[in-house]
Parts: structure tokens; C-alpha cells; sequence
């Protein structure tokens, strides 16, 4: 069963996103990471560049599959997860804490509401699983 | 429904993630297909292929049958227990199917693709004249593949009962037939064994340390391997010369009118337009099927893509034009990254070629 931590906003895309002093960080969710299998690279945004939510903002590979990764808030990028470079890895062993790739300034942090709580991402996955 | 293996209950015991192919329940992994694939390359890994089909050919006129239809002469197989790796082709030099066939006590065994198996026993059936039986088995497939394997293998007496055979062949013990053969590229053994003797084995094995694999590491080890896969990187539209399996076509006897024989001679005198290759990239990012690939000779496209666990980058096969040599773009969602043209196999026990 994967986890879906509380604290959390998500996307139907299966991305994750976590307020910290006006900073959203980005991730993929334990749902996703599990569907995907091992990660084996990880194409990210730009350091400043601005992005859509609901738009593309990279792209991750594993064994099996490359997937999309969309912003799940408008905003401008600060800061990428560097680490993912050399070790992708930690997208499956930690994707809620290492494994995140990207910070975003919010155009408006209130984007944020109209992302899924955790009750209702993990009543979505159940339903995908069906 | 999907058939289900014997194993399918050890499988589900041992945490596998199960998912229909060719009208089978398998495991695909059963957690880290990376891990199950390093431990093949660097210990023992054993998979269900119990899902391949075993057709046992026989009756006097078995080896003529087969030395019609198949492009590799089973001639050659000059005693028992040899094995022989090659095709079925149709009438235009297309690839029915690819095989081992053994050459058994009484007439030959063929293990055929598991996605072909009504498509190959009709094509069998079919084209049999005089005294030949066609008779498919249904047993269990073992392939304890790794530098590990063989030992592995005897400490839970495999081979008590049976001489270590050569490589490319099989020895037959009681109602198991145990070739030393693969589709890792790595040293070990195929195991056919009646399905209630099946989990037994299966146990054992992961008892003496062997690891269970599952379909998505096998597929990465064959192509680390440069073996090509049924479907993918050949089908009927595609004759062996093309498919970068000449070497299993015996043209001698100049006699032998084997199926296919005149297309094939007809291409080879013409010249074969496109080749298939291996690519290794030379840039982040994972080459996957169906991707085009530029060269200076014109374009081609990745039959099987994927990230190398081994060699840590991806590696594919590819059709390409004959004339490409060196250097290809792949395009990889729309961006084209560079790539070096290079002969498979990329790993072969263990190491980088």
C-alpha cells in the first residue's frame, strides 16, 4: 500500500507539493514511483525558469517508462534537486524527502487549495488500481 | 482468464508484481528489477519461463521435417543432447518464429515463443507429411542464469542424477531434460521439469541463495546480451540477414530446400537494405522502441531501447539502413541525442564488450 502523507497536496498527475515559507517543493508520490520502478534519470526544469501548473515541467525515466512530470502550481522555479543526477535512485528510496525535484515560487499561493488533499489522491489511485 | 505456471503461487509468495503476457500470469519483478538483474550478472538469478512452448517432434521422419522448415540444419546436431538456435520462415524469408532445437533420444524438442504458440504449432501442423508427431508438453521451465548458477544448482542436486552438459547442450535425467543455455548472455542452466516437481526446485533454489528474476530483468539482460526478442526486434516482415541473425542460416548443404531459402538467397545476391544494430547513447536520457533514428545514410528507428543496468546508460537495437556506420541521433521526444553505432552484444558475462 503506498503512502500519502497528510500534510501533503497533490496532483492527479501524481506529482506531490509541500508549502515551506512561501516555496512549494515538487515531487513524484509513492503511488507513482512504485508504477514507474526503478528511476534511472531525471530531466529537470531550469533554475529560473517560470512554469504552468498543469504543464510540463520535466520529465522521469525509469526501466520501464518515461512520464511527464507537470507543475502542479504556477510559479517560478528556485531551486532543482541536483542530487537526482547522479543518483535517481532516490526518487524510489525516498520520494516524499530525497527524492524531490523542484521549488517553486507561487505566482499565487493559493493554487495550492485546488490541489487534492491526501484522502482524496489516495481514493484516486485505489481507483486506478481497480 | 490467463493460464497460470506451476510456480504462480511461489511467485505470489515471494512479493512478485504479476502481469499478463502472451495469455500468461507472470512476474514481472518482484520488487527491484534492477537488483534481480545485477544479481543475475553477478550471482544466480532464476526465472519462471515455463510460459515458452515445447513442442517434441518425432516419428521417422522427424529430421526431414525439420531440416524443411527450419533455416538452421538439424543435421548438425550430430548426437544427442546438442542444441541448435534458429528460425521458422515463411515462403519470403520472413521470421515465423525464433527456437532452440534439441536434438533428443527419440527425435528433437523445440521450445518455441510463448506470444507465437498457436501461430507455430498451426505452421507445424499444417506442413507435416509422412511419419512425423507433433506433440506439444506442458511442463515447467527453470532458467538459473548467473556466474553463480551452476554451482547453485548442484548444491541442491540438479545434477546428481546428470553429467554437467557443454554449453549449447542438454542432457536428460529421468523425466527432466537440463540444457546449459539462456537469454542472459551469462553461464547456466534451463531446467524442464514436470510441473508438480516444479515449486520444489523453485524453493531450493532460492534456499541456496538464488534470487528470483522476473520478465523485466530478463529483458534487460538480453539486450544487454544482443539477443534479439520475437515481436520487437523481428517479426514476419523481417528476414534473418536483416535481423542480425545470418550466422543462424545454414546454406550447406547447397541441396537443403528449407522454407525460405530462395527469398533469402535472392536477398543476399541483392543486398540487404537495412541491418539491425546496437546503439549505445552517449547522453542522458533512455531510448525506447519505436523511437526514429537519424543517420548519415538515412533513417531507422529503435526496435528495443532501454537503460543498461550494467554499462549504466541505454542501450538499444535499431533498424538502421545498411550503410550506417558510427554515429545516429535518436530522437527522443522530438530532441534528436547522440548515439554510437556498435555490434551487440554490449555486456557478455558480466563485463562491458
Amino acid at each position: 500500500m503506498s503512502e500519502t502523507p497528510n500534510e501533503l497536496r497533490y496532483a492527479e498527475t501524481h506529482e506531490w507539493a509541500r508549502e515551506e515559507d512561501g516555496i512549494v517543493a515538487v515531487g513524484i508520490t509513492d503511488h507513482a514511483q512504485d508504477a514507474l520502478g526503478d528511476v534511472v534519470y531525471v530531466e529537470l526544469p531550469e533554475p529560473g525558469q517560470w512554469v504552468a501548473a498543469r504543464e510540463e515541467a520535466g520529465v522521469v525515466e525509469s526501466v520501464k517508462a518515461a512520464s511527464d512530470i507537470y507543475a502542479p502550481v504556477t510559479g517560478t522555479v528556485v531551486a532543482v534537486n541536483e542530487q537526482l543526477e547522479d543518483a535517481p535512485e532516490l526518487v524510489n528510496q525516498d520520494p516524499y524527502g530525497d527524492g524531490w525535484f523542484f521549488r517553486i515560487e507561487p505566482d499565487d499561493a493559493a493554487e495550492l487549495g485546488e490541489l487534492l488533499d491526501a484522502d482524496t489522491y489516495a481514493e484516486t489511485c485505489a481507483a486506478e488500481d481497480e | 482468464m490467463n493460464r497460470k505456471t506451476a510456480l504462480h503461487a511461489e511467485h505470489v509468495a515471494a512479493g512478485a508484481k504479476m502481469v499478463a503476457f502472451a495469455g500468461w500470469d507472470m512476474p514481472l519483478n518482484y520488487g527491484s528489477q534492477v537488483e534481480e538483474h545485477h544479481a543475475v550478472r553477478n550471482g544466480a538469478g532464476v526465472f519462471d519461463v515455463s510460459h515458452m512452448t515445447v513442442v517434441d517432434i518425432a516419428g521417422p521422419g522427424a529430421r526431414g521435417f525439420l531440416r524443411r522448415l527450419l533455416a538452421g540444419d538439424v543435421e548438425r546436431l550430430a548426437e544427442v543432447g546438442r542444441a541448435l538456435y534458429t528460425t521458422l520462415l515463411n515462403e519470403t524469408g520472413g521470421i515465423v518464429d525464433d527456437l532452440i532445437a534439441y536434438r533428443m533420444r527419440q527425435g528433437y524438442r523445440l521450445v518455441v515463443n510463448a506470444a507465437t504458440r498457436d501461430k507455430v504449432l498451426d505452421w507445424l501442423r499444417t506442413r507435416v507429411t509422412g511419419e512425423v508427431t507433433v506433440a506439444e508438453r506442458d511442463m515447467a521451465i527453470l532458467a538459473v542464469q548467473g556466474p553463480e548458477a551452476i554451482a547453485c544448482c548442484e548444491s541442491v542436486g540438479v545434477l546428481r542424477a546428470a553429467v554437467l552438459p557443454a554449453r549449447f547442450n542438454a542432457v536428460t535425467a529421468g523425466n527432466r531434460t537440463i540444457a546449459r543455455t539462456g537469454y542472459t548472455g551469462e553461464d547456466g542452466l534451463e531446467i524442464m521439469l514436470p510441473n508438480e516437481e516444479a515449486p520444489a526446485l523453485w524453493r531450493g533454489l532460492l534456499g541456496a541463495g538464488v534470487h528470483p528474476a522476473g520478465l523485466a530483468a530478463r529483458d534487460t539482460l538480453r539486450l544487454e546480451a544482443g539477443l534479439n526478442l520475437y515481436g520487437q526486434d523481428m517479426d514476419e516482415s523481417v528476414s534473418p540477414l536483416a535481423a542480425n541473425l545470418g550466422w543462424t542460416v545454414h546454406w550447406n548443404p547447397q541441396e537443403r530446400d528449407f522454407i525460405g531459402r530462395r527469398a533469402l538467397e535472392r536477398e543476399r545476391s541483392a543486398g540487404v537494405a537495412t541491418k539491425l544494430t546496437g546503439l549505445a547513447l552517449t547522453v542522458r536520457g533512455v531510448m525506447r522502441p519505436g523511437q526514429r533514428v537519424v543517420t548519415e545514410a538515412g533513417e531507422g528507428a529503435v526496435t528495443s531501447g532501454l537503460f543498461s543496468p550494467t554499462l549504466g546508460y541505454s542501450i538499444a537495437l535499431a533498424r538502421l539502413p545498411a550503410e550506417a556506420s558510427q554515429a545516429a541521433d535518436v530522437l527522443i521526444r522530438d530532441k534528436p541525442l547522440p548515439a554510437r553505432i556498435v555490434r551487440p552484444p554490449f555486456v557478455r558475462r558480466g563485463h562491458a564488450e
